[in-house]
């Protein structure tokens, strides 16, 4: 009997003392957390995507309250989260501005030429590798979708062998802009409507011959655009979007439809 | 004395490897050997909690319950001690190096009561001679190297069977299984090493 109970005074002990030791060691150890950081974090949509620039949405709100990044980073969450973020660290609320993710390719399967059959695997990194892809157009949408598998938001489709973003579910996490092994996909602001569907830096009788929507670098946009918002970069109109004012002429000189309005929604 | 240290660092290491010889962690070794990263991390952190619960067993063995002759307590005990200590070694950690804390992350508290851990507490009794504390802290810190090595070379395996063509009866766990059964056979090349 008395063997038993040495037995279970020991355990018991052991565990009095050890308990005893660690509620004292987690005051003495306890590290002091920002009560403003558990708030902010609260109030951040934990999509974890990164879009801010930082590791998380737990690296946001600790870099916010340390005074490292503005209020206004979160794109996922948009002005309704910046309000209450800046609300907890008793500053003026900043406008969110609304971006969207874009790819600028419109070179669909009906209107492309393809170099080659493709039958590795299914993934444009892949494809790339090989000459650049199956694409006559060494620039253009390869769809395989590399990019709808790194949306976390299921905001990319496939429609007609290449990628289009819907953008009333895009965040503008800028997660496809990396996945994109031809970087085809820009971050845009969401009221701008047009754009310049191609990437293709070819000449222009070239791009001509791969693709029937391509840029073929006629200028005519440069000209008729009334606010001179349309660069030349090479053979490749660019549009300049702090000037775009959304007028639409650029659009109806467009000889292959290259300047298009993108109105994807849901 | 070095000589001695030497045979316990190739007898942990090689000769009597936890996972793939003695068959101790399998669960962490199965289940945490997907990406190189992580097994990493998990190695690094058993490397850790072997090493102080080693020490802290050992001490708990020795003056607790060797004098009031409760051996047959141990396994009980020693779960205890090891539970404790890992509590204590994650407070202390995000207390003092926030990194480290970071690095070892979900990983810490995980294998708590990892049976690899209890069982080179257990195994270290059987540690005869001069110097046995050092010897058992030694025999904690190389098994968990030994662990480290087995859960690594495992999940950089397991990587490349991710792209491997593999009959599709066998995807997924059946092949990790027979790939986990042929890095235990290599290690079995390396009994009768030392004489």
């Amino acid at each position: 009997m008395g063997e038993i109970l040495i037995a279970v005074l020991i355990i018991s002990g052991l565990g009095l003392v050890f308990g005893i030791g660690l509620s004292y060691a987690s005051r003495v150890f306890a590290v002091k957390i920002d009560e403003r950081v558990v708030q902010i974090r609260e109030v951040l949509p934990g999509a974890n995507c990164g879009a801010c620039g930082f590791t998380g949405c737990d690296g946001y709100a600790g870099a916010i309250v340390e005074g490292r990044a503005p209020t206004n980073a979160c794109p996922v969450g948009g002005s309704a989260v910046a309000e209450k973020v800046a609300a907890i660290m008793g500053v003026e609320p900043e406008g969110v501005k609304r971006t969207a993710a874009r790819v600028l390719c419109n070179g669909r399967c009906s209107v492309s030429k393809e170099k080659y059959e493709y039958q590795g695997i299914d993934s444009c990194a892949a494809a790339a590798q090989l000459y650049a892809g199956h694409k006559a157009c060494a620039y253009g949408c390869l769809g395989h979708g590399d990019c709808l598998k790194a949306c976390p938001f299921d905001a990319i489709v496939m429609v007609g062998g290449i990628a289009r973003i819907v953008e009333d579910r895009c965040k503008a996490c800028g997660k496809c802009v990396l996945a994109c092994p031809k970087n085809l996909i820009e971050i845009i602001d969401k009221t701008k409507k047009y754009s310049v569907m191609c990437r293709s830096r070819d000449k222009g009788a070239v791009t001509r011959s791969n693709c029937q929507v391509g840029c073929i670098g006629c200028t005519r946009c440069v000209k008729a655009c009334p606010q001179q918002a349309i660069f030349m970069e090479g053979t490749l109109a660019r549009i300049n979007y702090d000037k775009c004012d959304n007028c639409g002429e650029c659009t109806k000189v467009c000889p292959t439809m290259a300047i298009r309005v993108m109105d994807f929604g849901e | 004395m070095l000589e001695s240290i030497l045979i316990t660092f190739l007898s942990a290491v090689f000769i009597n490897n936890f996972v793939v010889v003695k068959f101790l962690g399998i669960c962490p070794f199965l289940g945490v050997s997907k990406k190189i990263n992580t097994a990493v991390g998990m190695g690094v952190a058993v490397i850790f909690v072997m090493t102080f619960s080693s020490a802290a067993t050992w001490a708990v063995q020795e003056f607790l319950l060797k004098p009031l002759d409760l051996e047959y307590l141990q396994t009980i005990a020693f779960i205890l001690v090891i539970a404790a200590l890992v509590q204590l070694v994650e407070m202390v950690l995000q207390k003092t190096s926030q990194a480290l804390y970071k690095a070892l992350g979900v990983y810490l508290p995980l294998i708590t009561t990892n049976c690899a851990v209890l069982g080179v507490c257990l195994l270290n009794l059987e540690i005869q001679g001069e110097a046995r504390f050092l010897m058992s802290v030694l025999n904690g810190a190389f098994s968990g190297v030994g662990f480290t090595l087995a859960i690594v070379l495992f999940a950089g395996i397991r990587e490349r069977l991710e792209t491997a063509d593999i009959p599709k009866c066998l995807e997924g766990f059946p092949i990790s299984l027979i790939s986990a059964s042929l890095v235990s056979l290599a290690f079995l090349g390396f009994q009768g090493l030392i004489n």
